[in-house]
């Protein structure tokens, strides 16, 4: 098969960056849309010029590292797909395939299609976990949790963070990613503990980053390579409402001497 | 602006009962009637700067969100984006502007009237709606733009409704399909019972 690419170029984080065509030939249907990119590399390399930087790890659809909107979508035409799943069959021979990076202020470019992330750890830094020590595995059932809400928080829990919903959304909201998590600990017995100071940092963090408000346009849920839903924002805004409203105050304890 | 927007769902059924009205064949009667108790009634008085409140909470939230929303991307895609979302997520901001258009021309056409800040038309007492009704109605060019603005207020809530749910947190599969179809009707039954009334009076008077 034969494309071609326009690719987004981008030196640095503070180059202006834009896109620029490639042909490639030869392409196996079968081949995956890295493996076509590699090929495109393996060229340049040979003519002596800066090979195109992605973002990629496991190639397996379980990590999360890969990126790329492809053609106006987040992970490329397929649903549930992450790019490094998607195979060149799903193209037409002779296609024009624009490749950007993920758009978001809280995203920047670092160079080509590679975009820092980091915006993400933040947000997880600011709850995203439960601070129990780990210890020994517990005996089966001494702590309960009925099967439906198991069932939810790992349907939640399969988000990969890969940002293909902030990716998507007409406002780069961060909502489905942050309402994933906040729905994953929420469900389960060892993550209410701090459910309700969870949420409200989580969600004050993700606002400080510059990601936008959520505006029911449900692009993220369409695009998600996880399948993640919107029940997942309700959820966390249920989680938020009532945090705000019925939170119990942390007593603060002053020492004097 | 979820909550502003759903106390507005409640304040346009409210004020298309009274409106249908105009369509009684009692000569204005019972439209004089309900305009009369929403003017005098003391409830509806307090309802109505609570309302005015609501209006603007709503809009002065949407305007905000939006340019924070704008800013939230700075550099924008080259392709246009692919992803397949319902038009009328997409653009509510801008079927939010010409709401508010329209509501401006309304409150010039009756509510600057009846508090004496514009003069009423000749011949017709700033307290009598019914009358001042039917002549903007006369008038094709006004009945059109009525007509337009009420089918981009139905754009509006068909998705407004059932987002205002979603913000609020309620959305599960057993009643999420419901409050969908609740919100399609709803925009139809009250985009077009407003829109009614000027082809009433346009055709059938």
């Amino acid at each position: 098969m034969i494309f071609t690419l326009k690719i987004w170029r981008q030196k640095n984080a503070s180059d202006n960056g834009g896109l620029v065509t490639y042909k490639v030939d030869d392409i196996s249907p079968d081949s995956s849309f890295f493996e076509m990119l590699d090929s495109l590399n393996q060229q340049l390399i040979a003519r002596g010029e800066d090979p195109v930087a992605f973002d990629h790890d496991c190639r397996e659809g379980i990590c999360g590292t890969c990126s790329l909107y492809i053609n106006g979508r987040p992970h490329g035409p397929l649903k549930g797909t992450t790019t490094c799943q998607l195979h060149m069959r799903s193209f037409r021979n002779g296609e024009t395939i624009f490749v950007e990076p993920w758009r978001c202020g809280a995203f920047p470019v670092v160079k080509d299609l590679i975009v820092d992330r980091s915006a993400f750890d933040r947000i997880i830094q600011a709850g995203g976990y439960v601070s129990v020590n780990s210890g020994g595995i517990p005996d089966a059932n001494t702590l309960p949790v009925p099967k439906p809400a198991a069932d939810a928080a790992f349907d939640a829990a399969a988000c990969i963070g890969c940002g293909a919903c902030v990716a998507s959304c007409p406002n780069a909201s961060a909502m489905l990613f942050v309402a994933a998590k906040v729905s994953h600990l929420a469900l389960l017995p060892q993550g209410r503990v701090e459910a309700e100071r969870r949420v409200q940092n989580m969600v004050a963090t993700m606002d400080s980053l510059g990601f936008g408000g959520c505006s029911n346009t449900y692009a993220c849920e369409a695009e998600c390579p996880k399948e993640i839903t919107i029940a997942n924002i309700a959820r966390m805004n249920r989680e938020f409402l009532a945090a705000k409203l019925f939170a119990e105050k942390e007593k603060q304890v002053s020492f004097s001497l | 602006m979820a909550l502003a927007g759903l106390f507005l769902v409640v304040f346009l059924l409210v004020h298309l009962g009274i409106n249908l009205m105009l369509l009684v064949d009692d000569g204005g009667h019972s439209f004089s009637v309900a305009a009369n108790f929403m003017a005098t009634n003391p409830v509806i008085r307090i309802m109505e700067v609570v309302l005015f409140g609501g209006f603007l909470l709503h809009m002065v939230f949407g305007v905000l969100v939006s340019i924070r929303n704008r800013f939230s991307r700075p550099v924008r895609y080259q392709h246009r984006s692919a992803t397949e979302t319902s038009p009328f997520s997409r653009y509510m901001f801008h079927s939010g502007i010409i709401v508010f258009i329209f509501l401006v021309l309304h409150f010039i056409d009756f509510y600057c009237i009846k508090i004496g800040l514009v003069a009423p038309p000749e011949g017709i007492d700033r307290h009598d709606f019914y009358h001042r009704t039917i002549v903007l109605f006369s008038d094709k060019g006004y009945a059109g733009i009525y007509l337009a603005c009420f089918l981009f207020l139905g754009i509006h809530l068909n998705h407004a409704f059932q987002a205002a749910f979603q913000t609020i947190g309620l959305n599960h599969n057993k009643y999420v399909e419901t409050i969908k179809t609740a919100s399609t009707l709803y925009a139809i039954v009250v985009a077009g019972g407003f829109m009614v009334i000027p082809v009433w009076f346009m055709f059938f008077r």
